[in-house]
């Protein structure tokens, strides 16, 4: 299941690869004709950029990102159930090899995997973060990245924003070049040319022009399409490895009610952050690298006891009301009906019977609440909300199951 | 002789799939294979890490001395199991599951020993291993499904007949042994 998944992944993302490929090539081509008076010469131009910034990447990418990000390498001891949560993931997921675990001292809460190959990988995670979930939510975090780690999701971005960076650099020099030094040799050849038909030749500055300003966009359009894609692929990942798609939802309800951004991100790296490190907007337009939050957030619940690809799927269809799911229907029905399960160690398990005593104090307890005017909802899940008179809004979701109720 | 080429292609094209077909097959065995190891490896961890839990626990006063008992004894019949009787030693491994998650059901009871840092540490690393075991099963039934889709689903079936991929292997049974269903129930 999981490779089939990758297979078609592969597929597409050579076709995004490709493509953005062909921008460089086209943008090479046409400002080496612009300025140089030869596109091979741009080519061979564009090609050497995007090399070197290749072997770049491919040699320090991960650690310069992780060094942007302020990023520390932790080992084992220094915090044992990060640790023990990436390994539990690991096995589940069925990675050859452990990934480099990072944290990032900030408060703000976020997390994000990156890495050249399945097997050079680095899971990173804010001290912020790290705080406030419990367990579950934890494994459902890292399962994510796991996801996005096993998807080749970090393999695709590594690529692509070499891709993307090179098209930046041609366009923004290029760009600087026809202003001021290139311009004049330009106007030069023009002249030269201009007895075997100029029309061409400004024609191609035109489109040099345009390809310039809009390669940096499609390129960057393209980029955030399929990070928004590859989220809920890595959400249905988490639910497939955890068992347990609740621990992820609970986890982005925690991330959806902070609005700190994260310190040391950019747009370059906000596809590879679990949620979208800026939350300036949470609008679902061609520009935002995530999905809205509040959307995964209700797929994940809407899963009902299954944790399969397909349950996902079905749970997508009917969130979105889009028909076919976001899997590829032909992988995801290679997976079958998987029940989910609570891991050991889980925060909160079912309720068990509590003794008189407690039940006692709980009644007292709960007489004095009303008094002060308190609203008791019983919930589905058997947990009781006590809300407080001064609460905001009409809606109450309980800690325990993420049932939403009306006060 | 187009209608020979025409053969020849057709021919190369279903070795070319009997090609990925078999390394497919023999991919996706292996994947099983390892998966079945990889609980072995779990388990070990788990086996070693009782001495260090028990040594600990044993210190406090007062401390139940059954359930420390049940789970050395626990981890005796687990090492007593003859090598490769699967059936008997999933049994003692449940067995062993069940005493300790009941050890870890009674240490609640004692406050003092939950504040000791040494103590917290090691049922982080005890709750990391259960759910490791776990999701090492897991993660081998999750091969031995994929191993058997591949094995049954057409096209993949008519090659796995031919070179005698057999039937499905055993999903492994999440072990729910007599004691663990007596465990007691937490009371706050």
């Amino acid at each position: 299941m999981m490779w089939e998944q990758i297979r078609s992944n592969r597929i597409r993302s050579l076709v995004l690869v490709a493509g953005m490929g062909a921008f460089l090539v086209l943008l090479g081509l046409l400002l080496g004709y612009v300025i140089a008076g030869s596109g091979i010469a741009g080519l061979v131009i564009a090609l050497v950029i995007f090399g070197v910034m290749n072997l770049i990447a491919y040699t320090q990418g991960d650690s310069i990102l992780l060094n942007v990000a302020g990023a520390r390498k932790i080992k084992r001891e220094d915090h044992p159930r990060l640790w023990n949560v990436v390994e539990e993931m690991q096995i589940a997921s069925q990675l050859p090899k452990m990934p480099d675990i990072y944290i990032i001292d900030d408060p703000s809460l976020n997390a994000f995997a990156t890495g050249r190959d399945i097997n050079h990988a680095s899971v990173a995670i804010t001290s912020g973060l790290l705080q406030k979930l419990n367990r579950d939510e934890l494994q459902g975090v890292i399962a994510h990245e796991m996801g996005h780690v096993k998807n080749r999701d970090v393999v695709l971005m590594a690529w692509c924003s070499v891709l993307l960076g090179t098209i930046v650099i041609l366009s923004y020099y290029g760009s600087r070049f026809m202003m001021f030094g290139g311009m004049s040799g330009g106007s030069r050849r023009n002249s030269r040319d201009n007895n075997n038909g100029g029309g061409a030749a400004a024609l191609i500055m035109i489109l040099a022009f345009v390809l310039m300003i809009l390669a940096p966009i499609f390129a960057q359009l393209i980029y955030f399409a399929v990070s928004r894609k590859r989220e809920y692929l890595a959400d249905a990942s988490s639910a497939l490895y955890t068992r347990n798609p609740e621990g992820l939802a609970s986890a982005l309800d925690k991330l959806a009610a902070s609005t700190t951004p994260v310190k040391n991100a950019n747009q370059a790296t906000a596809p590879m952050y679990i949620v979208n490190p800026f939350r300036a907007k949470n609008l679902n337009d061609l520009t935002s690298t995530h999905p809205p939050i509040q959307e995964r957030i209700r797929i994940l619940r809407a899963m009902a006891g299954n944790a399969s690809y397909t349950a996902y799927n079905e749970a997508f269809s009917q969130i979105k009301g889009k028909k076919g799911g976001i899997i590829n229907p032909q992988t995801a029905s290679l997976v079958g009906a998987v029940p989910v399960v609570r891991p050991a160690g889980a925060d909160s398990g079912p309720i068990e019977p509590v003794s008189d005593k407690v039940e006692r104090t709980r009644e007292v307890s709960d007489m004095m609440l009303k008094l002060d005017n308190y609203e008791m909802i019983d919930c589905d899940c058997g947990a009781r909300l006590k809300v407080p008179p001064a609460l905001q809004g009409q809606t109450v979701r309980c800690p325990r199951c993420g049932r939403t109720h009306q006060t | 002789m187009v209608f020979l080429w025409v053969v020849l292609a057709l021919v190369v094209l279903g070795l070319f799939f009997l090609w990925g077909a078999y390394n497919g097959l023999v991919n996706a065995k292996n994947v099983v294979k390892n998966a079945w190891a990889q609980i072995d490896v779990q388990l070990k961890r788990r086996f070693d890490l009782i001495p260090n839990l028990v040594e600990t626990v044993k210190g406090y006063k007062n401390f139940e001395q059954e359930t420390l008992i049940a789970v050395t004894k626990a981890r005796t019949a687990v090492q007593g199991v003859p090598e490769g009787n699967i059936g008997e030693r999933a049994k003692a491994e449940g067995e062993l599951g069940a005493a300790l998650s009941r050890l870890m059901v009674v240490v609640e009871r004692y406050p003092e020993l939950k504040a000791n840092q040494n103590f917290l540490a090691l049922q982080e690393e005890l709750t990391g291993t259960e759910n490791r075991i776990s999701f090492s099963r897991q993660a081998y039934n999750d091969s031995v499904l994929q191993y058997n889709n591949k094995t049954q689903q057409f096209p993949g079936n008519i090659v796995a007949g031919m070179f005698n991929f057999k039937k499905e292997q055993e999903f492994l049974q999440a072990t729910e042994s007599e004691a663990e269903k007596k465990a007691p129930k937490v009371s706050f």
